[in-house]
């Protein structure tokens, strides 16, 4: 059973307080999105071995989703961040690519998000 | 020379206190042991030897282990349901009174006639099942399956509930050690020295693991350790405790024996322990292996180690003359203690070539004979040891000498312990001078930092003199996986890996050369290693036969995988209190109790319960449905509404969330008002539905299903706090906070006339779907003008504190009206019979509202909402989907639930095709005739036609498409 500490609140809580919510930073595709970018959306998910980003949300605690970057395989834990955001902070890139040098970003600087969404609250 | 079988010594047993004599009855015989004794010893001092049969051949076997790694003397013990079968009898503490049942054996255990597949066994080679009873195809479901169910399984399962209890319990610590042996007890003082919290797990009852009995001041030095953990307050020692699996980030689970098999202590019989630890040493020591000679399986013949402990710790000899066989100086000291308790060391057979080391010395200082470079070429005897035949080991097994004796102590080196490591992703590095897999340390299992969460210590490092000063030092052992080295095939066939599976070497090398090259697939294919044993016995030996076979190194092959648990775990330690009413939390409403005084039969929903229906006297169920179905019909009704979600969705941001929640339009519902709503997925499925309120300008109350309200409430939250971020809206679960009460029918308003209050309640001032605050029967309250009954009918909502007083209320006040207290199945029907959909009747999760006629509650003019993109993929908008239709059974019965409307042809599996089914169905006491809904292929544009419904019985029922409201289509009574 994982522990990973809520952001939020900052407990470091365990797997059973936790409910999972798959992967993170999808990008919701509207009515106005083709059937491809639908498709993708709703099913295609990442399931690596190794470095990963997971929503999570504290069920039994503060009841806030948040994110946690892990890795699938020796399950270390990166770090867990807020959910507000569509990219992982930088420190946790830094920690990642400290432990796994040769890990890449599947995303690019370039991708037309926005690095805050609105403003986060 | 005459047989001599085992014996209690005149001296000697550190474990055992004499004074206290314990009877026992073992299949039907009544027999006496001594305090202390664990229940393979007692019956060693009893002249038993034989415990038990293997489990394919039905072969005798005697113990061959003196720990938790024994394979063969199993036993179910306890009676009734505290009945537990293969259980341990080297582990298993023998109890005052314990009554012990043999295993795998009919008759009896001398006389058992399973024991003709031993017979048999040259034509019962491996995967002998999966090659023989392939063909032909039926004789498998009817001949052949059913005899192999009947003779499968080890031990049976007891019948009747355990009427024991079991706990758990949460632990924390810096540091777990596992094993109280001298390393694990080392460790522990030296982190315990640095002022960390230290917990240290033996899985036995006794402290010091190997070490008192190899080690003449082994006790001294056990004692001095435990004396100073004992004086800590950050050490916590728990012995009879099982560490049983290593789980993610530092996880541990053990089981702590606090009663086994002793119900007349009156405490729990078993506490399963959490651990959560910052740091776990697993100094779980090593298991001897057996060694592969023919006949090594005669009974007689153990572990040199268990040997040693049987005469030393509990003072039984398993015969008069005792042969040791080795490749390695460890054995000798099972040697040298036999000898000290006046046995005969017939001799020392040593597969090396050389044994000068000081062990071999010191036996041969005490005239034992040690015949080097020899090997067993068979043993003799078959109930138990006569004597073994000689051979070189580096021949073929010819003969070339044979000594009498009456059991065999055999060594083919030490295994670690290493699953624990293994359990959460731990490596292990093949050791080539012990011939052992060992922890890697570059690559153990890792914590939630990144950083190595297990260190292995002493033996179970791979450490074997790991005693220190008390350790003489020992000479290389001697990889010997078959004995003799060339052994032909008629010798390898009678050489057993896995005693409890009866796997022997040559059924290995037959997986092999029929292709099984993965070590996995041949465990599978062979069943060696899935005993109750899991392999601790003969592992390391299959393999390295498989290796062999493979003509590949032994590393090259590789082990199966170490899973939880370590040792068997009860089922009852798992689920210890969460059974019966604990199981999981019952939730209730309010007036559960004025319920549960009225007869109700409850339903369970979730976690809550519900009335089903209120049976009066000899009423069966469906009578009282029938009775409560029309007393609202005619005159009213009530219904505890209370576990229907209400959810509060709040802020400047809530009418624009509303809207992409529900796929009708809510921003512009009216404060005052109510509406249906939808809620569906992202993929476009229905998956909740209820009646919306707005309560103020910026506040929306919305009533989900009994089952959906924390589910939904959920979904809202993962929306706002995950996409719609910068969206100014709260949300609260206030499911419980309120009581709700429907009160349904024609005579609904005179009932709450009666009552006083401050709510105008006629047709004119409280119309149809509109809500209003204010007092009544003195009790402030929220009434909503809803009908899912289609009825005259209100909920009226209060404080939950007030329930109950305004349930029985309205009971008061209504009396004369008749007034009747209506269960959920009453609801259904009554829905059904308005044509009403429910969530999970004519939802399944694969349903969207187009499916059910709801295009009305679909809004074409919002750009978006959850599910809509979903909702327009081809699939959905495909005109062949079922849809929602009236079913009207053309005969008088009720059409079965569930039941599918079948089409012409037939699919790819020759079944007959489908185009439809029901979701609901019930017998209408409104109509007095059998209504239902379901969905068919164009179902709406069919109205008329007749569909078939085969039944399980091979009859067809039959039914007219029809329009799925029933009653009241005009809605005049519910407008009322």
């Amino acid at each position: 059973m994982l522990i990973l500490t809520c952001p939020y609140c900052g407990v470091q809580a365990e797997e059973s307080e936790l409910h999972p919510g798959g992967e993170a930073h999808l990008k919701r595709i509207g009515p106005d999105g083709n059937d491809e970018e639908f498709e993708a959306y709703l099913f295609a998910r990442k399931n690596p071995k190794g470095v990963h980003f997971e929503r999570w949300r504290h069920a039994y605690g503060c009841g806030k989703w948040f994110l946690a970057a892990r890795d699938t395989a020796t399950l270390q834990v990166y770090g867990t961040y807020r959910a507000q955001t569509t990219q992982p902070p930088q420190e946790i890139i830094d920690k990642i690519r400290k432990s796994r040098p040769d890990w890449q970003p599947d995303w690019s600087p370039e991708q037309d998000w926005p690095s805050e969404k609105g403003s986060a609250q | 020379m005459t047989y001599t079988p085992p014996f209690r010594l005149a001296r000697g047993g550190r474990l055992i206190d004499r004074a206290f004599q314990l009877p026992f009855r073992f299949d039907g015989r009544h027999l006496r042991g001594v305090q202390g004794d664990t229940l393979a010893s007692a019956l060693l001092a009893n002249g038993q030897m034989l415990m038990g049969r293997s489990f394919k051949y039905h072969r005798p076997r005697g113990p061959i282990a003196s720990g938790a790694e024994e394979p063969n003397a199993l036993f179910g013990l306890g009676q009734g349901g505290r009945f537990e079968p293969n259980q341990r009898a080297t582990t298993t503490a023998l109890i005052p009174g314990m009554v012990l049942g043999s295993q795998n054996c009919w008759p009896s255990l001398d006389a058992d006639i399973g024991a003709v597949n031993n017979l048999l066994s040259p034509m019962l080679p491996a995967g002998f099942y999966y090659k023989t009873f392939i063909h032909p195809r039926p004789f498998w479901k009817h001949l052949f399956e059913p005899i192999i169910r009947r003779s499968a399984g080890l031990g049976r399962a007891p019948k009747e509930r355990d009427p024991d209890s079991y706990e758990q319990a949460y632990g924390f610590a810096d540091l777990v050690v596992v094993g109280g042996g001298i390393s694990g007890l080392t460790v522990a003082r030296d982190a315990a020295g640095n002022g960390q919290r230290v917990i240290v797990l033996e899985q036995g009852p006794e402290w010091g693991g190997r070490t008192p009995a190899d080690h003449t001041k082994g006790t001294e030095a056990i004692d001095a350790l435990l004396a100073d953990l004992r004086g800590r307050d950050n050490v916590t020692l728990r012995r009879n405790c099982m560490a049983t699996g290593l789980y993610d980030h530092g996880y541990l689970l053990a089981r702590e024996a606090l009663a086994d098999h002793d119900p007349n202590q009156g405490i729990p019989r078993q506490r399963l322990w959490r651990i959560r630890a910052g740091h776990v040493i697993t100094a779980t020591g090593a298991l001897e292996r057996p060694l592969s000679f023919a006949c090594n399986d005669v009974p007689g013949i153990m572990l040199a180690s268990a040997m040693r402990d049987f005469i030393s710790e509990y003072g039984v000899a398993p015969g008069q003359r005792i042969v040791v066989v080795t490749n390695n100086d460890d054995a000798y000291r099972t040697a040298l203690t036999a000898s000290d308790a006046g046995l005969d060391v017939v001799a020392v057979i040593d597969a090396r070539p050389d044994a000068s080391g000081e062990l071999p010395q010191a036996a041969r200082a005490r005239n034992i004979p040690v015949l080097t470079g020899t090997a067993i070429a068979k043993v003799k005897g078959s109930r138990h040891v006569e004597g073994v035949a000689l051979c070189d080991h580096a021949g073929d097994g010819t003969i070339t000498g044979s000594v009498e004796c009456d059991a065999v102590a055999m060594s083919g080196g030490w295994s670690p312990v290493v699953h624990l490591w293994s359990h959460c992703g731990g490596k292990l590095i093949w050791d080539e001078a012990d011939a052992m897999f060992r922890p890697d340390p570059d690559r153990p299992p890792l914590g939630a930092g990144g950083q190595g969460m297990v260190t292995a210590a002493g033996a179970a490092n791979g450490d074997l003199l790991c005693a220190g000063d008390m350790d003489l030092p020992e000479a290389e052992t001697m990889p010997v996986w078959v004995m003799p080295q060339n052994a032909p095939y008629k010798l390898r066939s009678k050489m057993w890996l896995d005693f409890q599976n009866d796997v022997k070497v040559s059924d290995v090398e037959l997986a092999a050369r029929e292709g099984y090259a993965s070590v996995e697939h041949t465990k599978r294919y062979t069943t060696l290693g899935m005993a109750t044993d899991q392999g601790k016995v003969s592992n390391i030996n299959g393999l390295a036969v498989l290796s062999k076979a493979l003509n590949q190194p032994i590393p090259a092959t590789g082990t199966t995988t170490f899973r939880p648990p370590y040792t068997p775990l009860t089922l009852a330690t798992i689920a210890a209190d969460a059974r019966g009413e604990a199981f999981q939390p019952l939730r209730k409403t309010p007036m559960h109790d004025w319920h549960q005084r009225h007869d109700v039969s409850w339903e369970p929903v979730g976690q809550w319960r519900r009335p089903y229906c209120y049976p009066r006297g000899a009423e069966d169920r469906h009578a009282a449905v029938n009775r409560e179905i029309m007393a609202v019909r005619e005159s009213v009704g009530t219904l505890d509404a209370s576990t229907l979600g209400k959810i509060i969705v709040k802020g400047p941001d809530a009418g624009r969330f509303m809207d992409m929640l529900y796929t009708n339009m809510m921003s512009n519902l009216k404060p005052g008002r109510c509406r249906y709503g939808l809620m569906c997925s992202e993929n476009g499925f229905l998956m909740d539905d209820g009646v919306v309120a707005r309560l103020s300008d910026d506040t929306w109350l919305c009533h989900t299903t009994t089952g959906g309200a924390e589910r939904i409430h959920g979904h809202m939250e993962d929306w706002l706090q995950c996409e719609w971020w910068d969206w100014q809206v709260y949300t609260a679960n206030l499911t419980e906070q309120y009581a709700q009460i429907a009160i349904a029918g024609p005579k609904a308003r005179t009932l709450l006339e009666r009552l006083s209050g401050n709510i105008d309640l006629s047709a004119e001032a409280f119309p149809f779907m509109s809500w209003k605050e204010g007092e009544i029967a003195d009790i402030p309250a929220r009434i909503f003008r809803i009908s899912f009954s289609g009825e005259l009918s209100y909920e009226i909502a209060v404080p939950a504190s007030r329930g109950l007083d305004l349930w029985q209320k309205l009971h008061e006040a209504g009396h004369d009206l008749n007034i009747t207290p209506y269960g959920t199945e009453a609801m259904h029907v009554m829905r059904a019979e308005k044509g009403f959909i429910m969530i999970g009747d004519e939802t399944d999760g694969t349903i969207i509202p187009q499916d059910l006629g709801l295009q009305w509650a679909i809004s074409k003019k919002k750009a978006d909402y959850i599910g809509k993109r979903a909702q327009s993929r081809s699939h959905m908008r495909d005109g062949s989907r079922w849809q929602l239709v009236g079913l009207e059974s053309l005969d008088d019965r009720v059409l079965p639930d569930g039941a599918y409307a079948v089409d012409e042809g037939k699919n790819d599996n020759g079944q007959r095709k489908t185009q439809g089914r029901v979701t609901s169905s019930y017998y209408s006491p409104t109509l007095n005739k059998p209504i239902a809904m379901g969905l068919v292929r164009h179902g709406p544009e069919r109205m008329g036609q007749v569909l078939e419904f085969p039944l399980p019985s091979n009859e067809v029922m039959k039914a007219r498409i029809c329009e799925p409201v029933f009653f009241d289509k005009e809605g005049s009574r519910l407008n009322g």
